[in-house]
């Protein structure tokens, strides 16, 4: 018994002070996403979007027969974003603080009610997928946006973050991560992409897509015209490809990852022969063309049309598609036909 | 080499069925526990087996009709989760996440068929979309193959009128569009492969390709099947749009294999109608197109559709059928410059069948065809294919097996320019089926332009060309061919006979021309049908004026007889000549024209004398002049005297005693002749009789001195009977009969009778006493006793000795003057 009780004590030690839960207002009913943690576990998060008042509570609750001296307590709501080159070095692009409580001592369970009014984020919740190495530095807050850390890949990010602040204890400090899409209206001009290309007397093709800008769960329709096919074509496959960019003049990078590999075509076409194209992009894990996020880093997406020759050479020619989100209730349904 | 490609091949399929089969384990679990999500994965996962490329059709079809079997099973998957509440449409997205294209195909065409039956969107949107979609398979094997299936999977939901799926308005035109638009691009495919792979392996892939024609064929079949395609929609749009197709592929085997099919597939009723189109398209073919056996079949075809039912002609009629495929044949024949002989006459050919079949009214029309025939043969000259010469053959028989009558063939003015288109040989052969035909329906020939025109026809058989070589292996060929002309000469008919007698000039024309050999096969029967029309001109009860022509007539027809055997004496045949002249001389004789047929017995008994030197041909021909003799009645006492001095002094000629005998003996009757106003000269018969009889003697005295045995005592008993004339006509006759016909015992003893005939005939010179005399004489002869025993002379006698006794119990007058005779 007495052991039990000194084990206690001695754990109690080194737990928190107290525990923080922060609970958006409209919880039960908001919308969650889910976001992959680090453990390869899927985790639900709210999803908001800019411009959405962002009210909850956060309660602070001390262990059991501990008091909280603190030098205040405040919420923030951070934006940020952080490059692959400058890894664990955050700019914050939007920075809001609410002050919760002036200095004090907290006995017991206490709830702070919070609320940013339409707050702007303009930026989404973007995660360049790539290499990912695990980071294993507990006291890395990244670690809460999602467990993971990139090595090549671009994050933008949002959370809230609660500080209690004390003196010489240390601050205790408590994440909530939650994600921001935003929504585009239809594009108002959306032309379709035509284009003819080819090697001189070798290889001439026209191609045609539907549209120059998709949403997310659109569907591209297309075709291929062959006007001169001199080679021994073996198949034709039509890939998205993304690309991340970061810095600026000598110190860009850019990142390139093929998201789908759709096969369109299977043998030798003739001249004269008509392909046509369609590929529902549902299935691909895209987001948003983003550009210029906060003069740090842009994501493109693209099509890249690639005929094999017997031989295996690759031709291609690739197309800047721009992707954007449609609000799902107005998604138009997608013909079929 | 090739040995380890087919092993190859082998052990790919094997491999290639075995990774279906197990994603097809996969998939089925998948299906049990109704996972969409998996049933997908492993289908397409089991569909990719199709995306090789090793293996050849005929391989592949294996492969294929594998996964078509598990295909099915998805499809009914597919249908039983919409019932679950699995929305198809969503199903029809779901299924083209597919990253490779063949797989997605084959599970859009398996999701379509549902989406279709449940007639959630309109059956022609769908099929429409599957049809489009498809294009990305530019492989030829592979899309034929998926093609194939799309085609499997929609035939029995097309928007067809009364189907379920029809919809609200021209649906039909939907279904039509959809195959149509399928046919097309499979016979692109199709046309590709010959284009693919390397060229010496070009032989290799034709059959390849020849294996999956059906494949291509059988939208055309899909087509035929749908109810709504009537009429007006074939002629407008299938028609046109297929031949569209067919012409502009510009490949010999499809070419070939499609028109083909496009004739066995539609109703012949559309052909019919559409036989503008149809036709238009064969010059557009390419020249390697084997083309006459496409039109002959489409010929064949019509030609049936005619005969099964009379109320289809008029249509033939209206169309202008005929008109149609001729000009059709023309421009092929012009368009394709190296078409073989064969195929062009095989094509005339077919149109004459045809039109012999559905117009056996227009002659003209088959002139035209065999005109046109002959006008593409005159440029190439005498055939020396024998395939091509068979064809003519045939397309010149075809009029004859159509009428069953020479005549009609011989109204085709065109008719004997083709046949002069065939070498020698074949020509001769024609001649025969065309004498063969005329046999078989016992066709009378009844004008003198016909039988012109007909030995014209068998010039081959008639006359000798001057290239043919005539070698022994000919021979027994060479007599059928002429007893077939004798034949034909027999069928040779006009009532009327000025106008008989026009052909029988017309025919001695012919047959003298036909050189030495045919003569003594062509001249007897010519001989006899003038006989016979001679025999025709005194039978009529006729008025003065034509008996006068008649007469007129008959003058003419022995002139011409004349010259006709004369012709026989180049060949030499005289015993033949001799036995027409003899003929002649009969007909003469039953005509009243003494100095005709005394000059015909003059031109035997020269050929008797001149020619016939071989002693057993001078018996015969003994013989025949006697018998011949005997019979006529036309003579006068001066002639008669002549013919017959001649005749016995011929007898007593001849070499051997016992021939001389009895062409001695045979001469007696010369002199007795039967009718009451005939001559009856018993003093001259008696006195040939006694010179038989001195022969007789003179050929037993001969036998005995060089055999030491009397071999004649027949003769005597043969002399015997010429003296007793105990026999009636007929039974000298029958004697007679036997005489020439059977061994020599018989001979013999018919000669003995001689004597007894002329007894009974009442010779006044043959007396009993004669007889007796002879009688004894025998006896004696055949007791003595170097006499052989010759039981047949025995009996032969014993028979004699009995008719007389038979005789002289008979009563009456014949017997009384049997009495005497002590026997």
């Amino acid at each position: 018994m007495e052991l039990t009780m000194s084990i206690n004590y001695l754990l109690g030690a080194f737990k928190p002070a107290c525990h923080i839960s922060i609970t958006f207002a409209d919880e039960k009913n908001r919308k969650k996403v889910p976001i992959k943690k680090e453990n390869g576990q899927t985790v639900m998060v709210p999803l908001f979007q800019s411009q959405e008042n962002i009210v909850g509570k956060i309660s602070v609750e001390p262990v059991q027969g501990k008091k909280i001296e603190h030098n205040g307590i405040k919420v923030e709501l951070l934006g940020q974003i952080e490059m692959y080159f400058d890894r664990g070095n955050f700019y914050d692009f939007t920075s809001l603080v609410r002050e919760l409580d002036v200095p004090g001592e907290i006995y017991e369970r206490k709830t702070y009610p919070f609320e940013f009014s339409t707050v702007e984020m303009p930026y989404e919740t973007y995660n360049g997928v790539n290499v990912r190495l695990r980071i294993d530095d507990p006291e890395d807050p990244l670690n809460l946006l999602n467990n993971t850390a990139q090595c090549g890949a671009t994050l933008t990010g949002y959370v809230l973050k609660v500080t209690i602040s004390r003196g010489y204890a240390g601050s205790i400090v408590e994440y909530h991560d939650f994600v921001v899409r935003n929504y585009s209206p239809p594009p108002s001009i959306n032309n379709s992409i035509k284009m003819e290309v080819g090697i001189e007397d070798c290889l001439h093709i026209e191609f045609e897509y539907n549209k120059s800008k998709y949403h997310l769960k659109d569907v591209i329709i297309g075709k291929i015209y062959f006007l001169l096919v001199r080679i021994k074509i073996k198949n034709m496959d039509l890939e998205i490809r993304r690309r991340e960019s970061t810095g600026s003049g000598a110190n860009t990078h850019v990142e390139t990852e093929t998201l789908a590999k759709f096969e369109l075509m299977d043998g030798a076409p003739v001249r004269g022969e008509s392909i046509p194209i369609r590929l529902f992009l549902s299935p691909y894990d895209l987001t948003p063309t983003h550009r210029n996020i906060n003069n740090k880093f842009s994501v493109k997406y693209y099509l890249n049309l690639v005929l094999v020759d017997e031989e295996d050479r690759r031709y291609f020619k690739q197309q800047e598609i721009m992707l954007y989100r449609l609000a799902e209730n107005s998604t138009s349904a997608v013909s079929m036909l | 080499m090739i040995a380890d490609g087919i092993e190859d091949e082998e052990k790919w399929l094997s491999a290639a069925s075995a990774g279906l089969q197990q994603n097809a384990f996969y998939m089925h679990r998948a299906l049990d526990s109704n996972n969409l999500k998996d049933a997908l994965k492993y289908s397409a996962q089991m569909l990719s087996e199709l995306r090789t490329s090793r293996l050849s059709p005929h391989k592949y079809y294996v492969l294929y009709m594998r996964a078509f079997d598990e295909l099915r099973k998805l499809e009914i998957f597919f249908y039983e989760e919409t019932k679950r509440g699995c929305s198809i449409i969503e199903l029809y997205e779901l299924v083209q996440h597919a990253g490779n294209i063949l797989p997605r195909l084959y599970l859009l065409c398996t999701a379509g068929s549902v989406y279709i039956k449940s007639k959630e969107a309109p059956a022609k949107d769908i099929l429409k979309d599957l049809v489009e979609m498809c294009r990305g398979i530019q492989h030829p094997l592979r899309g034929l193959f998926l093609r194939s299936y799309l085609s499997q999977v929609s035939r029995d939901k097309l928007p067809d009128i009364g189907s379920e799926y029809e919809g609200d308005d021209d649906t039909v035109m939907d279904a039509v569009d959809f195959v149509l638009q399928n046919f097309t691009e499979m016979n692109k495919l199709w046309v590709r492969m010959r284009y693919q792979g390397p060229a010496r392996e070009k032989d290799r892939r034709e059959k390849e390709r020849s294996e999956l024609r059906d494949l291509v064929g059988k939208n055309l079949h899909v087509l035929s099947q749908i109810e709504g395609v009537d009429l007006d929609m074939y002629r407008d749009t299938v028609l046109p749009r297929v031949l569209e197709q067919v012409v502009n592929c510009k490949d010999e085997l499809a070419q070939y294999y499609l028109m083909d099919c496009i004739i066995q597939v539609f109703p012949d009723e559309f052909h019919l109608q559409t036989l503008d189109v149809l036709l238009g398209a064969f010059p557009q073919l390419q020249p390697s197109v084997d083309i006459k056996t496409v039109l002959s079949s489409l010929m064949e075809r019509l030609s049936n559709y005619a005969a099964s039912s009379g109320e289809v002609l008029p249509q033939f009629l209206q169309v202008d059928a005929f008109s149609k495929l001729n000009n059709a044949i023309g421009k092929v024949i012009e368009a394709q410059a190296d078409m073989p002989v064969l195929a062009v006459v095989t094509l005339y050919s077919s149109l004459l069948t045809f039109t012999l079949h559905v117009h056996p009214d227009r002659l003209d029309y088959a002139d035209q065809v065999l005109g046109s025939c002959f006008n593409k043969l005159s440029g190439v000259g005498k055939l020396d294919d024998s395939q091509a010469t068979k064809q003519i053959v045939a397309l010149l028989s075809a009029p004859l097996d159509k009428y069953n009558n020479v005549m009609t063939a011989l109204k085709l003015s065109n008719y004997p320019r083709v046949m002069e288109c065939l070498d020698i040989e074949t020509n001769k052969v024609m001649a025969k089926i065309i004498i063969q035909n005329i046999m078989k329906n016992s066709t009378y020939i009844s004008n003198g332009d016909k039988v012109e025109a007909l030995f014209g026809l068998i010039r081959g058989l008639i006359k000798d060309t001057d290239d043919a070589v005539c070698n022994e292996d000919d021979e027994e060929e060479f007599k059928e061919d002429q007893n077939a002309v004798a034949r034909l000469i027999y069928m040779l008919h006009h009532d009327d006979p000025e106008e008989m007698f026009k052909i029988i000039t017309i025919v001695q024309k012919h047959i003298l021309a036909g050189g030495v050999k045919r003569l003594p096969f062509t001249v007897p029967p010519l001989v006899f049908t003038a006989l016979k029309l001679i025999r025709a001109l005194q039978n009529g009860d006729a008025s003065k004026a034509e008996e006068a022509a008649a007469a007129a007539t008959r003058k003419k027809i022995f002139q011409l007889l004349n010259q006709l055997i004369e012709a026989l004496s180049n060949v030499p045949a005289p015993e033949l000549a001799l036995r027409l002249y003899l003929q002649c001389a009969e007909a003469a004789n039953d005509s009243d024209l003494e100095p005709v047929a005394c000059e015909f017995f003059t031109q035997a008994y020269i050929l008797y004398e001149e020619e016939i030197s071989d002693s057993r041909e001078q018996v015969t021909a003994l013989q025949l002049i006697i018998g011949t003799l005997q019979r006529m009645h036309v003579f006068g006492v001066e002639n008669r005297d002549t013919l017959t001095h001649k005749a016995t002094g011929y007898s007593a000629k001849l070499l051997k005693k016992p021939d001389q005998c009895r062409a001695v003996y045979s001469c007696s009757h010369l002199f007795w002749a039967d009718d009451q106003d005939g001559v009856r000269d018993g003093e001259r018969v008696l006195l040939c009789l006694k010179r038989a009889l001195k022969i007789a003697n003179a050929a037993q005295q001969m036998a005995n001195a060089t055999r030491g045995s009397g071999g004649s005592v027949i003769l005597f008993i043969e002399i015997l009977n010429k003296y007793v004339s105990s026999f009636t006509f007929v039974e000298y006759c029958t004697v007679r009969f036997s005489y020439e016909n059977q061994g020599s015992i018989m001979t013999r003893c018919g000669s003995k009778f001689r004597y007894l005939y002329f007894f009974e005939k009442g010779n006044t010179q043959i007396t009993v006493n004669t007889i007796q005399d002879l009688m004894e004489l025998i006896t004696t002869e055949m007791r003595s006793d170097n006499a052989a025993t010759d039981p047949a002379a025995e009996a032969f006698f014993a028979n004699t000795l009995r008719y007389i006794q038979f005789q002289k119990q008979k009563g009456g007058a014949v017997s009384e003057k049997y009495e005497p005779v002590k026997a």
